[in-house]
């Protein structure tokens, strides 16, 4: 570890925090449906839509109409990228007249991924999909699933501000101004950025170039096995040329990460250098990952009139982010002993570390930060390959995504998650002193917390349900590729990854099986629908209770005390979940690592 | 619901024609306004042949070439096939072809550990730099290659060692392409030793 790697993840959330209020007072704004600058520019394309679709902006809905609606939307916008799929070969912007994503199950998988915010990948992107399937089915999703995210967190914040009201806003005109007024402006201003760092846009055929020296690559035959000569020896081939993929990349990776989606343009994700050229382009990425997430705590404050409240939740996120950072970050510089010969030592010439699946320009820090921000929060996209880190530093972003990501969390999702977290919390203050527990003026009640405890009870069960059915069969089993411990983690990671909409991997998981692709799947859609049904169950229970000033016994959510014990409850919660199976896979492996074993 | 399913379609198809038609439209015109070299890959063009691009790597087996890290992507460094190996650090292939590649490069420098970016690959598999640790591993190779001092070597790899992004972002690297391709224009191989490469 370094200064400078230390002074990089400081700087990193001092921008984030600042980036904090504006951008949630923003929110609360375009949410509550005041006037904002942009209202010149946005208000008549809002209006436009409004009327294209028959959409009554002053129509107010219950929960269960709401939920409806979102679903509905889910449906047919999944239906159409399925679609989009298929039939790419017959659309236009494919100049290398990539077929119809095959089987029918690959694209089952993908378009559930990209409906739920999820993005897990079971292709790649450069041979698999055409720019119009990229930027009209995937980017798409991109914008929607993250405005959809972003609205159901804005209708609870709604739930617990109203009092004695049945309905929690509009699905339809919160979807718009979402993506009109949050979304859309900054990815305009973000992707021009990131084209001024070298992020692709345009819609080139890929390019062949002459290489500078042609390269002996072994001879392999169509099943990938090497071929040998009569004399028993391996022969080679060479190549003289190199395909570049092209793409319109930079409108798709600034959406990716501000709506926390993280499926790649490129199989190589944000490491890419497509995507992700420069160091610099790889912080501004890391903070549209993080800013709205963040933006939000603030935006809870602001539409519940308790702003202390609002930086109570973000301090205790900010606080389990450093913590997963300083383990990460630390596990990777240490680098890996059983390397002998290497030198990984950090010096003026090379950052050293663990530098297998990284990329030089980002080195250890930059890679461990990203490994930390993307599942902190629901995003996964990458910019190192996490089944390369070492046992423990692999082991940070699995376990965020089992902390269901509601450290600024996905957008909106991470919001509403730990919402769920704060009532369980201050169920728990309740029971201690001995009173029925008061949120905000709301009184949490049975029904509440039962509903909270579906959500937190569905998330293990997809887990480690399907995780338990791979590896006792041939069919989960087979996909391995890093035996021992490791393989556990690999599975262990998948199945977390896609209940928690995450969509990162320990990618040496062959995933584009039959069994995968539609465990998976479902798993996705899971992770999605049934956490946010309940959700908004409580949202809009909540709404219709009375308001209860707070007396003496009321349990206050704005101190350090509240922090403190909101981060206990998502600790606990996750350790007694998943302890006995982490304690099998990563922590086993970094065991015996230390001990020099190999498998 | 009937009401909500309709609206359901109609959004989607009017929301698709914004935000996934015309909104990458207009960045792409826009950025190939602005930007028209980064927009479209920083293509490199060597008498009107185009010979790589300045952010993706090649590979480089020849002694009097700086050589690139390893690659796991598609047939050596197709960069239609980006990817890494997604090996484990306890898998004893993995473990084993770093102690392979180790073996081949202290033949080079005898005694010296090797700088760990030289035996791991990259992510995307065609990392476009290496660390200015493994460019200085490579010095006298490519010096006595060259036919020229290890003086004027490292001032040509010092002009294309980028420091860390505004003082401070990622990390100092050395870009293999752009000093290869200086290499050759400056300082042709020898014939002896192309000679000896064949």
């Amino acid at each position: 570890m370094t200064v400078n790697g230390w002074f990089q993840i400081l700087l990193f959330l001092a921008i984030v925090l600042a980036l904090t209020k504006p951008l949630g007072i923003f929110m609360a704004r375009v949410f509550s449906g005041e006037r904002t600058i942009l209202d010149a520019i946005l208000r008549p394309i809002e209006r436009l839509l409004y009327r294209i679709t028959g959409v009554d902006e002053k129509h107010e809905m219950r929960w269960t109409e709401y939920a409806v609606a979102m679903l509905l939307f889910s449906v047919v916008s999944m239906i159409v990228l399925y679609l989009l799929q298929r039939l790419q070969g017959y659309l236009p912007l494919n100049p290398q007249h990539l077929g119809a994503v095959n089987p029918p199950v690959l694209a089952f998988n993908t378009a559930a991924s990209f409906t739920t915010n999820t993005n897990w990948q079971n292709y790649s992107g450069e041979t698999t999909m055409s720019y119009f399937t990229q930027m009209a089915g995937l980017a798409y999703h991109n914008f929607t699933s993250a405005a959809v995210g972003i609205v159901l967190a804005i209708a609870f914040i709604r739930g617990i501000a109203r009092r004695e009201m049945k309905t929690i806003g509009n699905f339809w005109v919160d979807l718009v101004r979402c993506s009109l007024w949050v979304l859309l402006p900054l990815c305009i201003l973000g992707s021009l950025v990131l084209v001024s760092q070298g992020v692709v846009q345009n819609f080139r055929p890929y390019d062949k170039i002459k290489l500078v020296e042609p390269m002996q690559v072994p001879k392999v035959d169509s099943n990938g096995k090497p071929v040998l000569g009569p004399d028993g020896k391996q022969l080679s081939d060479t190549v003289t040329e190199q395909t570049i993929a092209q793409g319109p990349v930079a409108s798709q990776e600034i959406i990716k990460e501000l709506g926390t989606n993280g499926g790649g343009f490129f199989n190589a994700n944000s490491s890419h250098p497509f995507e992700n050229p420069t160091p610099l382009s790889d912080y501004i990425e890391l903070i549209a990952i993080f800013s709205l997430g963040s933006a939000l705590t603030y935006t809870l404050g602001q539409m519940t009139g308790s702003h202390r409240h609002g930086w109570a939740v973000w301090s205790a996120m900010a606080i389990l982010f450093l913590a997963g950072v300083t383990v990460a970050y630390w596990a990777e510089a240490r680098g890996n002993p059983l390397l002998a010969g290497t030198n990984q030592r950090p010096t003026a010439a090379q950052a050293g570390g663990n530098m297998e699946g990284k990329e030089v320009r980002f080195g250890v820090t930059d890679s461990a930060l990203w490994a930390t921000v993307t599942t902190d929060t629901s995003c996964g996209a990458i910019n190192s390959w996490h089944d390369s880190f070492t046992p423990l530093g692999g082991m940070v972003p699995l376990t965020n995504i089992m902390l269901s990501e509601v450290v600024f969390g996905g957008v909106g999702s991470g919001m509403y998650g730990m919402l769920i977290d704060i009532i369980l919390a201050v169920f728990i203050a309740g029971l201690m002193v001995g009173r029925t527990p008061e949120y905000l003026g709301k009184k949490i009640e049975a029904y509440d917390v039962k509903m909270a405890m579906l959500v937190i009870l569905i998330f293990p069960l997809v887990i480690l349900g399907f995780a338990a059915v791979s590896v006792v069969y041939g069919f989960g089993t087979s996909s391995i590729l890093n035996p021992g411990p490791h393989g556990l983690s690999e599975i262990l990671y998948a199945f977390t990854s896609q209940a928690g909409n995450n969509g990162s991997a320990f990618a040496g998981l062959t995933t584009n099986t039959l069994w995968y692709n539609s465990a998976g799947g479902i798993t996705m859609l899971v992770g999605r629908f049934l956490m946010i049904i309940p959700m908004l169950a409580i949202a809009g229970n909540l709404a219709g209770k009375k308001y209860v000033p707070p007396s003496l016994g009321t349990f206050p959510v704005t101190t350090p005390l509240f922090t403190v014990l909101l981060i206990g409850v998502i600790l606990i919660v996750g350790a007694l979940t998943f302890f006995p199976a982490l304690s099998l896979g990563p922590i086993l492996e970094h065991l015996l690592m230390a001990a020099g074993k190999t498998f | 619901m009937k009401k909500n399913l309709v609206t359901a379609v109609l959004m989607t198809i009017a929301t698709t024609i914004l935000l996934g038609v015309i909104y990458p439209l207009v960045v792409t015109g826009l950025a190939q306004l602005l930007f028209p070299k980064k927009a479209n890959g920083e293509l490199i063009e060597k008498n009107g042949v185009l010979v790589g691009s300045a952010l993706i790597g090649q590979g480089f087996s020849g002694p009097a070439y700086f050589h690139s890290r390893p690659s796991a992507a598609g047939n050596g460094w197709d960069a239609a096939n980006s990817g890494g190996s997604n090996y484990g650090p306890t898998n004893h292939k993995f473990i084993d072809r770093v102690h392979q590649d180790v073996t081949t490069l202290q033949a080079e420098n005898p005694g010296q550990p090797i700088p760990v970016d030289m035996v791991t690959t990259s992510a995307s598999g065609f990392d476009p730099d290496i660390t200015p640790a493994a460019a200085e591993f490579q010095l006298a190779r490519v010096a006595k290659e060259r036919g020229i001092s290890i003086d004027q070597l490292q001032s040509l790899v010092a002009k294309h060692t980028q420091e860390r992004q505004w003082g401070f972002l990622g990390e100092r690297r050395v870009n293999v392409l752009e000093l290869n391709l200086e290499l050759d224009a400056r300082y042709p191989a020898t014939k002896r030793a192309s000679a000896a490469r064949n």
